[in-house]
C-alpha cells in the first residue's frame, strides 16, 4: 500500500515527511495541493487537515497530519527497517524528542520568519520586514552557537547516530542556505558545517532534492 | 530517587511537567530557578539547558530539557503506572496523541501565549496591552477552537476516548486564560467547555494549578 502525501515537494514541512519515508524506503505518492490557488483552505482538503495546512497523509484507513507527528509514526512503524531514527534506548529516544522540540521551537520559527520576510513576501511583490529579518538572524546566530557546542560533543544532535532530530532540520537549513542566502550561518561554524555536510549528503536527502528539482 | 525539576510553579512550561508527574504519581523535588536574577541564563543552569530556558529535569544521572520532550520521556518510562498518557501500546492511538500534541504546539500555543502576554504579562511590567494584537490573536485562536469544537463533538478527548498528553499540554495556558475576560472563547463552545470542565477538575490539575498564581 502506497502512502499518499498531500502537499508539494517544495514545501519544507512536506519535505520533512518525504525525507523520513525515503530513509525508511516506504513507497509514497505525492498528491499535489495547489497552495498558490488556496486549495489547502477548501472544504475538500479541510476534511484531511482541518487547519488548512500541508502535509497530510493517508495510509489505508489512517489519516494523519503535522509533519513531526507523521515522521515519528513512520520511524516507529518501520523501526526494524532501514536506519533507526528514534535512538536505541529510553534516554536516546528522549534526546531525539528534545532536539526535535528545539528544532520546532528554537530554530524553525526563526528560519520561517527569515524566509518569509526575505524570500516569500518579495516574491509576492510585497515588502519584507528587514528589521525583523535581521533580528531573527541575530537570534539564529545565538541558537546555532548552542548547536556548535552540542556538535563538538556528539556527531549528531541526539547522540552518535543520525535521527529524526537531525532529519527535521534538513528542509529549513536548505532554505536558509539557498533562497535566504544565509549559508554563512552554517559554514562559519566548524561542527555545524560538518554536521550539515554529513546529513545533506545522505542518499535519501539527495534523492528528495532530485524529486524536488532543487 | 526523586526526579529533580528545575523551574518555577507559576511558569506554564514547568506546570506542564508537574502535571505529568502528578498524573503518574511520581515523586519529585521542585528546585526554584531565580529568574529575576537571571539564573536561567548563567552557569550552572546552562549546563542543564544551554538555551537558558526553564524547565529542565534530572532523573538520576540523566538530564533533559524542553517540557514536551520531558513529558514524553516520563510517560514512556513509566507507561505502566498512573494515567496512560501516550497510549504507547497502540501505534495508531499514539500517532493521534502525537498529532494533537503538535496541534497544541503549533496552532494553539502561539495565539494563546500572545494573548496572555498582552493581558497578563505586559501589565506586570507597566507596559500597555496592545488591543490590536489581542484582537488579531483572538481571531486566530477562535478558528483553532472551532476545529477543537468539531473534534470534541466526536471524541471525549483530543486524541480519542482517553485523556492523554495531548489534552494535558493545553492546561497550563488555559489555567491563566480562563481567568481573563477572554475566557468566553472557551465557554461559548459547548464541547470545548465540557472538555475544559473535565480536564481542569482532575486531581493532578487541581494540585498544580493551585500554585499557579500570577493573577
Amino acid at each position: 500500500m502506497v502512502v499518499k502525501v498531500y502537499g508539494t515537494v517544495r514545501s519544507a514541512c512536506v519535505q520533512r515527511v518525504l525525507a523520513c519515508l525515503l530513509e525508511k524506503e516506504v513507497d509514497f505518492d505525492v498528491v499535489h495541493v495547489d497552495l498558490e490557488a488556496g486549495e489547502q483552505k477548501r472544504p475538500e482538503f479541510l476534511v484531511l487537515q482541518p487547519f488548512g495546512q500541508v502535509p497530510a497523509i493517508e495510509d489505508g484507513y489512517l489519516k494523519l497530519y503535522e509533519s513531526r507527528a507523521i515522521i515519528k509514526y513512520y520511524a516507529a512503524k518501520y523501526a526494524d527497517h532501514g536506519p533507526n531514527l528514534l535512538g536505541s534506548s529510553l534516554e536516546e529516544r528522549a534526546l531525539v524528542d528534545q532536539w526535535l522540540e528545539v528544532e520546532a521551537h528554537n530554530f524553525n520559527d526563526l528560519v520561517y520568519t527569515l524566509v518569509l520576510q526575505l524570500v516569500i513576501l518579495p516574491r509576492m511583490g510585497k515588502p519584507g520586514d528587514l528589521a525583523l529579518a535581521h533580528s531573527c538572524e541575530q537570534k539564529l546566530e545565538t541558537v546555532l552557537d548552542v548547536y556548535e557546542q552540542r556538535l563538538s560533543k556528539s556527531s549528531y544532535l541526539a547522540g552518535e547516530t543520525f535521527s529524526l532530530a537531525d532529519l527535521s532540520h534538513l528542509p529549513g537549513i536548505r532554505y536558509l542556505m539557498n533562497e535566504a542566502k544565509m549559508g554563512n550561518l552554517v559554514t562559519e561554524r566548524k561542527n555545524v558545517n560538518a554536521w550539515w555536510e554529513d546529513i545533506s549528503n545522505r542518499p535519501a536527502w539527495k534523492k528528495l532534492m532530485q524529486l524536488a528539482g532543487h | 530517587m526523586a526526579i529533580k525539576v528545575h523551574g518555577v510553579p507559576v511558569s506554564t512550561c514547568t506546570a506542564g511537567v508537574l502535571l505529568c508527574l502528578h498524573e503518574k504519581g511520581l515523586h519529585y523535588e521542585l528546585l526554584p530557578v531565580d529568574l529575576a536574577a537571571g539564573a536561567h541564563k548563567q552557569d550552572p543552569y546552562l549546563s542543564l539547558n544551554p538555551f537558558g530556558q526553564i524547565p529542565a529535569v534530572e532523573d538520576g544521572e540523566f538530564s533533559l530539557f524542553e517540557s514536551r520532550a520531558i513529558n514524553r520521556y516520563l510517560a514512556r518510562k513509566h507507561k505502566d503506572i498512573g494515567t496512560d498518557l501516550l497510549r504507547a501500546n497502540s501505534l495508531p492511538e499514539s500517532a493521534l496523541v502525537e498529532t494533537w500534541m503538535e496541534v497544541e504546539a503549533h496552532q494553539f500555543h502561539g495565539p494563546a501565549t500572545a494573548i496572555l502576554h498582552e493581558i497578563i504579562v505586559n501589565p506586570m511590567y507597566g507596559i500597555a496591552s496592545n488591543e490590536q494584537t489581542i484582537e488579531t490573536e483572538m481571531e486566530k485562536l477562535g478558528k483553532v477552537l472551532d476545529v477543537y469544537e468539531e473534534r470534541l463533538s466526536k471524541y471525549k478527548y483530543l486524541a480519542g476516548e482517553n485523556y492523554t498528553l495531548a489534552d494535558l499540554q493545553h492546561i497550563p495556558n488555559l489555567v491563566y486564560f480562563m481567568k481573563t475576560t477572554k475566557a468566553e472563547a472557551i465557554t461559548c463552545r459547548p464541547h470545548v467547555r465540557a472538555w475544559w470542565d473535565d480536564i481542569s477538575s482532575r486531581p493532578a490539575t487541581l494540585k498544580v494549578s493551585a500554585n499557579m498564581k500570577l493573577i
